[in-house]
């Protein structure tokens, strides 16, 4: 059997869990395995209407007024609690924050393999390989779990499988386990979620956007940038570690833990293409990348792959743009 | 980031904390698979500490400062002695009291694998806090933090982009999706993971250099007892998707193709 466990964000399912979904209905469809979703913690009740139509053998509901708030103890304890319950072959999650969070506690409590951010899966016979990137996105790995482990954990990255392929018909049967939890199985406490204060541009709105990243050295060279973008009539923008050195404001910082944008160019410079950066600007309509790295992971999503080295480029085009 | 903390010098918990700094190879570094095609070629790469890790490490150090107490900040590596002899130095010159190498020549094998190293031969330091990276920039999986503080009875959080020391506990603000933010409080001990961007991490002093070869540093031998619980096939360039047209050459020659693409093809400028 494969476990989909749903994940609540702010009242919905959360869009990593529905993808989750459609990899476990795959994953089934392949292995000739049936579908359980598992619905628990913070409004599992809910979760469970949400998806009623989704395709599965049964639809489990496991609540605790304990795991109402978020903790990675209480919900390590539930899940490792269930998975003893209905012994999975696969236990199937989104690779979102909180699965970073309390996923391998699972595994650890449980002595179970947990193989994270899965970007795609192929087949061997009837065993599943699983692929992720390695060395920040430059190559990738096959992964099997080893056959002496009755259950394997799995996170899959954002936009491995799409909601789209989400199998529907409603579930055959549904059922509520007991849940046991007691004080001292939960140490952590929560506070609820809030966001800073939005303060600064919306990049979202932007036509076009010139983005960059920590190939440009220091931060003595953003006013370099900063000229090309207003040639450009551009936004700018920046990947997470020129924000983290202070070099740019986090509003402008594009990716997972920043904005998503969609412009109609996005010029992107000294930007290697990491998949926290990636997913935050892959819808554009047209990508530029300079990098010197012929190899860099951003050529593989850009329509116009520039090697060369910035420092040089990006003055002179600056300079053919001001005439 | 502690400076909120009323009264904090008369803090009377001494603490030990341990941070764990893995070696990784630099972003510059050319990434080749080797013959075995299930490994890098190591010879032609440069390691460094990795990114999140040496944030961990100045928040460990912060930490102890502000404390000013005699608390005590370790450490810790894992890897081969070539690959990892730069990061323990470079630690130690930043401020740690000492180091602890676990020497494993062949760390093939998986996450839960090297966790259970780690707490085999941290246990009886019963550190207080053990703060990580929240995830490798070579292999990246985001979990030994976490499976360390499950196999050692701690409590846990990842994704740390603030801390607050209090009386037997941490509060960490964990960063969540898209510009969310959220706090969570974890009484000691505690592992928890540290994202890039927490603080600013300092660069060592020349005091602290010539002062890190009389601090001590331990070595212990590694030995797995497990077999790793996943296999790791091999290595593979991944195949790019979309038609990409390269643009290289002279630097003449690369501006008017890019003034081109731009004014003729994408029209952003007339
Ligand atoms: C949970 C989590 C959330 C994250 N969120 C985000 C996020 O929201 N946004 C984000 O961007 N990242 C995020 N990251 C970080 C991400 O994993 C990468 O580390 C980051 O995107 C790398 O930024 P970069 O491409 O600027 O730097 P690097 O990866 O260091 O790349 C620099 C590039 O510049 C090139 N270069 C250097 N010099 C030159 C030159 N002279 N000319 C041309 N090219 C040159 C190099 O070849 C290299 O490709 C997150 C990570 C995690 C784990
Ligand atoms: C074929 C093969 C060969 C390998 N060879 C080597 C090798 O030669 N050297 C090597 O170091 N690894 C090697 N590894 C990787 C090693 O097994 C991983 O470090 C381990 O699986 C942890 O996973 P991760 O890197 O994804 O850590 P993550 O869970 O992403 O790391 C999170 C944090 O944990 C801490 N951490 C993790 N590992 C270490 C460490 N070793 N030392 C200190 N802190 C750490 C760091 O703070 C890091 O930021 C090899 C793996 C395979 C499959």
């Amino acid at each position: 059997m494969i476990l989909v466990v749903l994940e609540n964000q702010r009242g919905n399912i959360h869009a990593f869990s529905k993808e989750a979904v459609a990899a476990g209905q795959s994953l089934a469809s392949q292995l000739g395995m049936d579908v359980s979703i598992l619905c628990m913690g913070e409004n599992a009740r809910s979760l469970k209407e949400q998806a009623k139509d989704y395709k599965a053998k049964n639809l489990i509901l496991a609540e605790h007024d304990m795991t109402n708030a978020y903790s990675a103890d209480g919900y390590s304890k539930v899940l490792s609690d269930v998975i003893k319950n209905v012994s999975p072959q696969y236990v199937v999650m989104g690779h979102s924050y909180m699965v970073r969070d309390f996923l391998p506690r699972v595994s650890a409590k449980l002595d179970l393999p947990f193989v994270s951010d899965i970007i795609s899966v192929t087949y061997d016979g009837d065993n599943p390989v699983f692929a992720r990137q390695v060395f920040n996105a430059k190559l990738a790995t096959n992964i099997q779990p080893d056959s002496s482990s009755n259950t394997t954990l799995l996170s899959f990255q954002s936009a491995a499988f799409s909601s789209d392929e989400i199998e529907l018909g409603g579930s055959d049967a549904a059922s509520v386990l007991e849940v046991s939890l007691n004080n001292e199985d939960i140490k952590s406490s929560s506070e609820p979620e809030f966001q800073e204060s939005a303060s600064g541009v919306d990049l979202t709105t932007a036509d076009v956007i010139v983005s960059v990243g920590r190939g440009i050295e220091s931060q003595d060279n953003i006013p370099m940038v900063e000229s090309l973008a207003k040639a450009m009539g551009a936004e700018i923008a920046s990947s997470r570690p020129v924000v983290d050195m202070g070099w740019l404001p986090s509003y402008r910082q594009v990716g997972s833990s920043g904005q998503s944008v969609s412009p109609n160019l996005y010029f992107s410079v000294g930007i290697s293409g990491a998949i926290q950066h990636v997913v935050g600007m892959k819808g554009s309509k047209n990508i530029i990348a300079i990098n010197k790295d012929e190899e860099a992971p951003i050529f593989e999503i850009a329509d116009y792959a520039v090697i060369g080295d910035l420092m040089e480029i990006v003055p002179k085009l600056t300079e053919e743009l001001q005439k | 980031m502690l400076d909120r903390v009323v009264g904090f010098k008369n803090n009377t918990i001494i603490m030990k904390i341990a941070v764990l700094t893995k070696a990784i190879p630099s972003y510059e570094s050319s990434i080749r698979i080797d013959s075995s095609s299930k490994w890098i070629d190591e010879s032609v790469v440069n390691f460094v500490v990795n990114e999140s890790d040496s944030y961990a490490l100045e928040e460990a150090l912060q930490i102890k400062e502000k404390l000013d107490n005699g608390s005590e900040v370790v450490v810790v590596t894992m890897g081969s002695q070539d690959n990892t002899s730069k990061v323990l130095k470079d630690g130690l010159a930043k401020g740690a009291d000492r180091a602890i190498f676990i020497q494993n020549e062949d760390l093939n094998t998986d996450p839960l694998s090297i966790a259970k190293l780690f707490s085999q031969n941290l246990k009886d330091e019963n550190f207080d806090l053990i703060f990580s990276g929240l995830q490798s920039d070579d292999l990246g999986s985001g979990q030994t933090g976490v499976l360390i503080g499950e196999l050692l009875g701690m409590s846990t959080a990842t994704l740390g982009i603030e801390t607050d020391i209090q009386e037997s506990k941490i509060k960490v603000k964990r960063e969540l999706e898209s510009g969310w933010f959220q706090w969570v409080t974890l009484p000691f001990p505690a592992s928890v993971s540290i994202q890039s961007g927490i603080n600013e991490p300092r660069y060592p002093s020349l005091k602290g250099i010539m002062g890190a070869k009389r601090k001590e540093s331990k070595v212990v031998d590694g030995q797995l007892s497990d077999a790793p619980k996943q296999n790791f096939i091999n290595l593979f360039v991944p195949k790019t998707e979309k038609s990409t047209e390269k643009i290289e050459g002279d630097i003449d020659g690369i501006v008017a193709k890019l003034m081109d693409i731009l004014k003729n093809k994408l029209r952003v400028i007339s």
